[in-house]
């Protein structure tokens, strides 16, 4: 008995909003975790009986394609029963109304609510009306905890730790969610982080969190062990804070000839979905410092270890 | 507190274990040994050791996580820990000993009989446990007993060993 069961619980939490309110220990704990689930996946039955009878629902506002599928297959590995709920909403329509939603779900018997939102708060909305489990999927341009968690987690994979290392987030990161769930995990493991965009896009007040500033990428290439590559949002494109895409590839794309300038074996993250010859071109996105696909694999795992852990935190406050 | 095994008779246990288990090796089908998280993974490495001494050399061995395969997971919370299977053999066609601590209600053994059915289909699965504390609530019984003793469930009986605890001993509370 003693064999499985730890003296004194590092994971209590039976929600995951935001990694600002977690502990170095709390994240590397999922992490270490997450490592544990990465062998399931390599079975030939993949499936573990951890949260069967649990029912998982997945409530996505805003679209998303491959977190819901990778939240959907980690819910399945662990063999949970699994709901889709779609619903595009305008932001105006959020506040009672999301929460009346979210209690029509947990009435039909739900366990865990994986929320997808485009409002900020949505997640953290609806942990005050429910009392099951509500995991983060993505809340406007908040926080992306699972994302921050899988680049951790490929990061220490790849380099073998996360302390000490020096990280670029490179972007428009004043509208990534990404962004800062990347910057306030590395930052809480240790890592040196820069975050390098045009200054329109990188707000100053990202110092106070501990990160260095700069829109000279070139500058900063050499000593980079770990260059996270953001997304060109299409959206952003026609506002007045984005420069000419034209002008935003010169300076910030990430290349063949800028990767000859990088540590040989500097690893180029993206969290995808991919736009090929703009931030990233397609010869580094397939090339052997690109930890793309990588990203995806690990996403799994880690998101299994984060409905495991919220599910048992939570059949332990009951 | 009461000391069940010293340092001296773990280590004389564990011989005449590894002695018994050889014994019973079959001959022409690959033999595996695995231990089950934590302790019984520490006590397969032992026994691969002095089984190799008696001359039988495993073709496998590996580590089992039944964390994810309990039947009490809603009750024991956020106190579970998942250490991770580490089997990267086909345990398929397998004569595989399985090995564990101290055998008390049978489930974490019903734990690890569904684990190892994810995993593949041994030929056979024999079960060795250092201490049988009996006390069992399922039809689950050890091919290869280390210890046995009668005990009520308010006892705590630990196995404590070198590599884990820095010390080798089995005590009765």
């Amino acid at each position: 008995m003693s064999d499985v069961v730890a003296e004194k619980p590092v994971w209590t939490r039976k929600h995951l909003l935001t990694l600002n309110d977690l502990s170095p220990e709390e994240i590397l704990y999922v992490l270490d975790t997450a490592e544990s689930f990465k062998e399931v996946s390599t079975r030939s039955i993949k499936k573990v009986p951890a949260l069967r009878g649990r029912v998982v629902v997945t409530a996505f506002f805003e679209d998303s394609t491959r977190t819901r599928m990778s939240f959907t297959l980690a819910a399945q590995r662990l063999s949970a029963d699994i709901l889709d709920f779609s619903a595009k909403i305008s932001s105006a329509s959020k506040g009672e109304s999301l929460r009346d939603t979210a209690r029509n779900i947990e009435a039909m018997g739900v366990d865990i609510i994986i929320v997808r939102h485009s409002s900020a708060g949505a997640a953290y909305d609806i942990t005050q009306a429910v009392d099951c489990c509500v995991i983060n999927a993505g809340d406007g341009q908040h926080a992306h905890p699972t994302q921050g968690l899988l680049d951790l987690f490929t990061i220490r994979e790849s380099k073998g730790r996360i302390d000490g290392l020096n990280v670029a987030i490179a972007g428009d990161i004043a509208h990534s969610r990404v962004a800062r769930s990347d910057l306030r995990g590395l930052i809480k493991l240790g890592a040196n982080v820069t975050l390098v965009g045009p200054p329109t896009l990188v707000p100053r007040s990202f110092e106070k969190l501990g990160a260095h500033i700069t829109s000279d990428f070139d500058a900063i290439l050499p000593k980079m062990d770990v260059i996270n590559m953001l997304r060109i949002q299409q959206e952003r494109i026609t506002s007045s804070v984005f420069p000419s895409i034209r002008e935003y590839i010169r300076l910030f794309g990430m290349n063949a000839d800028r990767l000859k300038r990088c540590k040989p074996d500097v690893l180029i993250m993206h969290p995808g979905p991919v736009n090929r010859g703009k931030e990233l071109a397609a010869d580094v996105a397939d090339g052997p410092n690109s930890s793309i696909l990588r990203q995806v694999t690990n996403g799994l795992a880690v998101r299994m270890a984060v409905l495991f852990l919220c599910q048992q935190a939570a059949a332990g406050n009951t | 507190m009461k000391t069940l095994l010293t340092n001296n008779e773990l280590q004389a246990t564990l011989e005449r274990l590894a002695h018994e288990i050889a014994e019973a090796v079959p001959k022409d089908i690959p033999v595996a040994v695995v231990g089950i998280r934590r302790r019984g993974e520490t006590l397969a490495q032992r026994l691969l050791q002095l089984l190799a001494k008696a001359g039988v050399k495993p073709a496998h061995h590996g580590a089992l996580d039944i964390t994810l395969y309990r039947d009490d997971l809603t009750t024991i919370g956020p106190n579970a820990v998942v250490r991770g299977t580490e089997i990267d053999f086909n345990i398929t066609d397998t004569w595989l000993v399985l090995v564990d601590d101290v055998l008390y209600t049978g489930r974490s053994i019903r734990a690890a009989l569904s684990a190892l059915t994810d995993l593949g289909r041994p030929r056979a699965v024999r079960l060795a446990v250092l201490v049988d504390r009996g006390l069992r609530e399922l039809p689950i019984q050890p091919d290869f007993v280390g210890l046995c003793i009668e005990t009520a469930p308010e006892n705590d009986v630990q196995v404590k060993l070198t590599e884990v605890d820095g010390v080798d001993k089995v005590e009765m509370t």
